[in-house]
């Protein structure tokens, strides 16, 4: 497969594809963040997870709109408004969802997966009645259209460095407050043993709700980024959420770093096979190589070494 | 059965209203019920040791007393309030904390983080030093983690973050457990010491005989969900105690 490039041409390649993975490692890994930490801290399956990330792409789209109708001089700076408007609305609803369903169905791990999935077919519809079923598109502003020529044949696309940015940052703000707040603290503990942190006191259902809706917050942010490498219809979400679960899985669901390393894996294989061979080759071999890696070590790739 | 020393109890002078009272519970599991109506007062300041051999319902008590079991009848009151329907975090607000059989520490969080989460339900923000004063081996441990401490240290992490919630009634389900026979002696001293300090009740579940004459001040044996036989330290027939403890 790599007959017919010179080596010169193959490094060029190689980096431009893995700025591209890079792109998709973002939304991968906003994606997984908000999967993992909802799953991890309630054990809750959440199948309209790529929904959320579709709503904060629409919620995105609707930003980039009312800009470009009532305030052209600033639609230059919409893209930053879109983000924190997606992570609201996202984590509102999600908010909304842990309260008025999720939290009735903690014990039963089944019924939450099928009723996740029936949230997710339910804003599937929504998305339809209000955006209509046709793939709707953001126009970026011009300065963000622009690359950075880095050698001839290298170019980095600054839309991709501001994704990129973003995400660092959202993921370094999620850290913080996991391992350094008081709130992370008091989700690790109902992570790692929910009655347990009744016991001392906690107050596990204010801090389920609060979990739910930044994981949701979160997808939303990913579906703003969504928008600048896919176009968004009512039915995107269901292309990424296999993904993520695959992240997910790979990662294990301890430790924040493992999943930023799974991620991080996962993206650049895609990407720089999907280079050589075709789009759901490459997503084959991928698959097949976790599983393969998931079979040695069923806890994930990034498991704590702990007695418990 | 002896029913002399149960009249004992209930003229406890110092028993006065009691802090903790539990009254006619029931708990089962699905089907099967496992209390039959237990009774139960704690004073204040007071250290009641529930014996039992396996499986007679020690650990079902402590549970539903601390809001982990659905009660099915009776009640519970702390210092006047009812309890009863609270749930788990509730319960520790109003003043109980619970040392459960087999600790149950946070694993992967460090010590000094175990003993944080207990903080949240006071709005403190940092540990008391005199947690570390009664458990130093904490203070030095502060940075590893939980799991990785030994069955000792752990049962010290599990009561200091039991502590670390501000407790009226502290109860304890068989702390000695693995533990072995010279650190059970001074885990006995502990709790003393604790409660003369801090003024605080305490509730401990126990098989082990030595251990409970050493720190109660009364002694309750619980059998088939029943509390069959209540004494007071002073009055403490240890041939009946045995009997009701040998299978
Ligand atoms: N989850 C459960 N489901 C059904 N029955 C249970 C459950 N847990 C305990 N039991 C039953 O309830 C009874 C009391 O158990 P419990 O754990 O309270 O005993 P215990 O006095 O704490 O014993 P040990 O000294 O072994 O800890 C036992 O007969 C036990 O089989
Ligand atoms: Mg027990």
């Amino acid at each position: 497969m790599l007959s017919g490039y010179s080596f010169n041409d193959l490094a060029s390649i190689f980096v431009m594809q893995s700025f591209a993975g890079l792109i998709l490692f973002s939304v991968f890994l906003l994606m997984a963040l908000g999967l993992a930490i909802v799953f991890g801290q309630m054990g809750v399956i959440n199948m309209a997870h790529g929904e959320f990330m579709i709503l904060g792409a629409y919620t995105t789209y609707v930003c980039s709109y009312i800009f470009a109708q009532w305030m052209p001089a600033l639609f230059g700076l919409y893209f930053f408004i879109a983000v924190i408007l997606s992570f609201i609305v996202a984590g509102a609803v999600g908010m909304f969802l842990e309260w008025s369903l999720i939290r009735f169905l903690y014990k039963r791990p089944l019924d939450t997966l099928l009723a996740t999935w029936g949230v997710s077919l339910i804003l599937q519809q929504i998305f339809r009645s209000t955006f209509g079923a046709r793939e709707v598109g953001v126009t970026l502003p011009d300065w963000m259209m622009g690359s950075w020529n880095l050698s001839e044949t290298i170019q980095i696309p600054i839309n991709g460095m501001i994704v990129i940015a973003i995400t660092l940052l959202i993921t370094i703000v999620i850290y913080g407050l996991l391992y350094k707040s008081g709130w992370g603290k008091q989700v690790r503990a109902v992570m790692q043993n929910r009655t347990m942190a009744g016991d001392v006191g906690i107050n596990t259902e204010r801090v389920d709700r609060f979990t739910f809706g930044l994981g949701c917050g979160v997808a939303g942010v990913a579906g703003a980024a969504f928008t600048m490498i896919g176009s968004t219809s009512p039915t995107a979400g269901q292309q990424y959420i296999v993904d993520t679960f695959l992240v997910v899985a790979f990662g294990g669901t301890e430790s924040l770093g493992g999943t930023i390393a799974s991620a991080f894996s996962i993206s650049q294989a895609r990407s720089i096979l999907e280079f050589f061979l075709s789009g759901s080759m490459a997503q084959v071999l991928v698959l097949l190589t976790v599983i393969g890696i998931l079979m040695l070590r069923p806890q994930g790739l990034f498991a704590l070494k702990v007695r418990r | 059965m002896d029913t002399k020393s149960d009249n004992d109890v209930m003229n406890i002078p110092a028993l006065g209203t009691p802090l903790l009272d539990v009254r006619g519970l029931h708990v089962a599991y699905g089907a099967s019920e496992v209390l039959h109506g237990v009774d139960l007062k704690i004073g204040h300041g007071e250290i009641v040791v529930l014996m039992g051999r396996n499986g007679m319902g020690k650990t079902t008590l402590m549970k539903s007393l601390i809001g982990n079991l659905p009660i099915r009848e009776g009640s519970i009151f702390l210092d006047g309030k009812q309890i009863t329907y609270l749930p788990a975090y509730k319960r520790v607000e109003v003043g109980l904390a619970y040392v459960p059989q087999g600790r149950m520490i946070f694993p992967t969080m460090t010590v000094k983080e175990n003993i944080e989460t207990g903080l949240f339900v006071r709005g403190e923000k940092s540990v008391p030093e005199n947690l570390y004063d009664i458990f130093p081996v904490l203070r030095e441990m502060g940075s590893r983690r939980g799991g990785n401490l030994s069955g000792g240290q752990q049962q010290q992490l599990a009561i200091a973050r039991a502590l670390a919630t501000r407790p009226k009634v502290l109860l304890l389900d068989e702390p000695t457990e693995g533990v072995q026979p010279s650190i059970i002696q001074e885990m006995a001293h502990t709790l003393k010491k604790i409660r003369d300090n801090s003024g605080l009740s305490i509730m401990v579940s126990e098989q082990v005989l030595s251990f409970a004459l050493d720190i109660a001040d009364r002694i309750l044996v619980i059998e088939g969900g029943n509390i069959v036989h209540q004494t007071t330290k002073a009055n403490v027939d240890v041939d009946l105690l045995t009997r009701f403890l040998s299978v």
